[in-house]
């Protein structure tokens, strides 16, 4: 059978080739139209030529297991997938704008926009990695962003799918990735630790906000392995007025043990996200790199050497989901907050990776407030906060597993839903309100988040006392 | 078309019953049944005449190490295997051993090959446990897809243009795209005497146009197949097993 010719005008099952929009070491990218499909599209061509890398074949046979089985907004669509036996080509949609590869000019960026722009590929990631995706090649060229904002990951040639077979591990022996965001784990040959992408994050995060590269460019292998034991200078020593909950949240994506940085994309996007309630340890306050003593300890220590080239079991992302429990601080029943404490208490329990987001709700009016009715809205802010944190205090968190927050918003139930979808909330704990006038005057707040929410919900009953039990009909 | 491929179904009739008809409701338009129909469990005879049946309406069949050992006294087995063989022979009729005997013990159909065990020496009945194994069994043929059983736990290999293997342990319910440019060996697991931790009856299905294969589990009333063991007379041990799928 004769290779149909990659040229501009030619038709491959239907798809007919307008232009070459990038031609990379391992595949080509064309822009491509079909008469019946009116959207935007490109088709991903492997390089197989006589003498090319034979990486190039399996890692196209992996983004062509890979890529159709991904669904939602932060991955391209599949549109087409041609087989090996004639051409091999993947058809995916093609994403307006460019990559965030085209604003290293730009670096270092405001510090906000950092953490908004890492808050957008922390959700990515997390998406990807609850579809049993490893990206493992995470860097600025590998990411888009839609009109509406939200990240796409592109480029799964390097990825690790967990229900699948993982043809790059077994055919080649050696690392891939690009060498200045590869994890320590990585380097080893690991492939199937999701904090691997937390890690290439932090290097994107550190980059991004100091217009260095924490761990340099080197791609010769002793160059790379020197972050093994190697820590990055901290970026305070870079930028003075970096602020410490920012320098925490990357030195700990950065961490060279994976269990060290956070369990799941979604913990670290919520950290992104409320920077106010991001807790400060040691990492923050670091002005310099570690002492050679320690950094020599480090590279000579076979223990930690062997505990990280030895994958330890990891943990499901269901073993530390964001629990989120909704507390009325100032007509609640005693009982029914206490039954509240209780019930998070055994999930908190059993989930040592799991954390806690304690909400509560102040009702603001409608209209406008002007500036004295703001005031006394803040006092009652800070009391709430307060009042929250007693809640809590019985339960014996450790602090980086709690937050509090106090939303704002005319209607509750709308507020706690709001705040579910935008941080990824695994769990929403809610009592109900009993034989109470205003439930039967204003509805359920309960029954409304139960049925709305996008994620599970527990709705929380205190013991009835005198109850009779219900005679038989 | 859906091919339902079936190994290891060691006279369960519970198991081989539960996953029928799971391949049923598909629905499967074709059956494939990859060896080993008899030994270990307590109702040989129905599951022959059930093969047999499935053989009439149009199914493909392989013949397995106890299957030739119904007829072929040198064919040796392990010592609980032993036993029950010899129990196994007074059940099964005159036409049902000759009909197991005929059994061949390679099929081709179109690119896919249809053995019990390690492919080299179908007779050998070696096993394939490792990526070595399935390397040297796709080696010895031409197909590009080979289905097998006899482990009794699942596996799937897999040999690209650069000649390594990759191995893979199958999860169950999950499509794998067996890629055109690839060998495939799928190593399935046992209908009647899963070995590998879960005790549902295994047995999978291919996708010939989507190029999908399937590791299926189906749960079954393995308590029933154990009481029927332990009424037989047939060592207790074998009974306990199904329950552990050890």
């Amino acid at each position: 059978m004769a290779k149909p010719l990659l040229e501009i005008g030619a038709t491959i099952d239907g798809f007919r080739i307008e232009e070459r929009v990038h031609e990379g070491g391992m595949a080509s990218l064309w822009r491509v139209t079909r008469p019946d499909l009116g959207e935007p599209m490109l088709m991903k061509v492997p390089k197989i030529a006589e003498g090319g890398d034979p990486a190039a074949i399996v890692s196209f046979e992996m983004e062509q297991m890979i890529l159709p089985r991904l669904a939602g907004i932060h991955v391209p669509k599949t549109v087409a997938v041609g087989d090996f036996a004639v051409q091999p080509y993947i058809v995916m949609e093609q994403l307006p704008g460019r990559s965030l590869y085209h604003r290293l000019g730009e670096l270092p960026l405001p510090y906000d926009e950092v953490a908004a722009t890492g808050t957008k590929i922390a959700a990515a990631l997390d998406d990807l990695h609850r579809q049993h995706v490893i990206h493992l090649d995470v860097k600025p060229s590998n990411i888009m962003f839609r009109p509406t904002g939200e990240a796409v990951l592109l480029d799964y040639g390097l990825s690790h799918h967990e229900q699948l077979p993982d043809l790059m591990k077994e055919e080649y022996r050696v690392p891939f990735g690009t060498a200045p965001y590869m994890s320590p784990e990585q380097l080893l040959g690991i492939r199937t630790d999701r904090r691997s992408d937390l890690f290439a994050l932090g290097v994107l995060l550190y980059f991004f906000s100091t217009n260095l590269r924490p761990f340099g460019e080197s791609e010769s292998m002793s160059g790379m392995r020197r972050r093994l034991w190697r820590d990055p200078p901290p970026p305070r020593q870079l930028r003075p007025d970096y602020p410490a909950w920012l320098q925490e949240i990357v030195l700990r994506c950065l961490e060279i043990e994976p269990a060290w940085r956070y369990p799941t994309a979604a913990q670290l996007a919520f950290e992104l996200s409320h920077p106010d309630q991001v807790k400060l340890t040691k990492r923050s306050e670091r002005q310099k790199r570690d002492p050679l003593s320690i950094v020599l300890r480090r590279r000579f220590n076979k223990e930690i050497a062997r505990s990280i080239t030895e994958p330890a079991a990891i943990a499901p992302i269901a073993a530390a989901p964001i629990v989120a429990v909704a507390i009325d601080v100032t007509d609640g029943s005693l009982q029914l907050n206490d039954a509240l404490r209780t019930t998070a208490g055994r999930i908190l329990a059993t989930l040592p990776s799991a954390r806690l987001a304690c909400l509560n709700v102040l009702k603001v009016g409608r209209v406008t407030l002007d500036s004295t009715l703001d005031e006394e809205g803040h006092n009652k802010q800070i009391e709430r906060l307060v009042a929250l944190r007693h809640w809590a205090e019985p339960l014996g968190l450790e602090q980086h597993r709690l937050t509090v927050h106090v939303l704002e918003g005319t209607e509750p139930a709308n507020a706690i839903l709001e705040f579910a979808r935008a941080n990824r909330i695994d769990h929403i704990l809610i009592g109900a309100r009993q034989d109470s006038l205003l439930r039967n005057l204003l509805g359920s707040v309960s029954a409304k988040v139960a049925a709305e929410a996008p994620c599970t919900v527990t709705v929380v009953r205190s013991a009835r006392f005198g109850d009779t039990a219900t005679p038989p009909a | 078309m859906l091919i339902a491929l079936f190994a290891d179904i060691h006279a369960n009739r519970q198991a081989f019953a539960a996953c029928l008809a799971h391949a049923r409701e598909l629905p499967a338009q074709r059956i494939v049944l990859l060896g080993d129909y008899v030994g270990y469990g307590a109702d040989p005879e129905w599951t022959v005449l059930t093969v047999m049946d499935l053989i009439d309406r149009g199914a493909l069949a392989v013949r397995g190490n106890h299957d030739t050992a119904v007829g072929d006294p040198r064919e040796t087995l392990n010592v609980e295997a032993q036993v029950v063989m010899e129990w196994t022979r007074g059940e099964l009729g005159i036409a049902e051993g000759r009909f197991l005997s005929e059994l061949p013990l390679t099929l081709i159909d179109a690119d896919r090959l249809y053995v019990h065990a390690d492919a080299t020496e179908p007779g050998r009945w070696r096993y394939i446990k490792d990526a070595d194994d399935a390397g040297r069994s796709m080696n010895a043929t031409s197909a590009r897809i080979t289905l097998c059983g006899h482990l009794h736990r699942p596996g799937l290999y897999t040999i690209g243009s650069g000649g390594g293997v990759t191995a893979f342990r199958p999860i169950a319910g999950t499509p794998i795209p067996l890629l055109a440019g690839r060998r495939w060996l799928a190593v399935l697991g046992s209908v009647g005497q899963p070995r590998d931790g879960n005790p549902a009856a295994a047995y999978a299905v291919l996708d010939t146009e989507r190029h999908e294969l399937t590791f299926c589990r189906v749960p079954y009333d393995f308590d029933e197949a154990g009481r029927r063991i332990r009424a037989k007379g047939l060592p207790a041990w074998l009974a306990d097993r199904l329950a552990r799928g050890k």
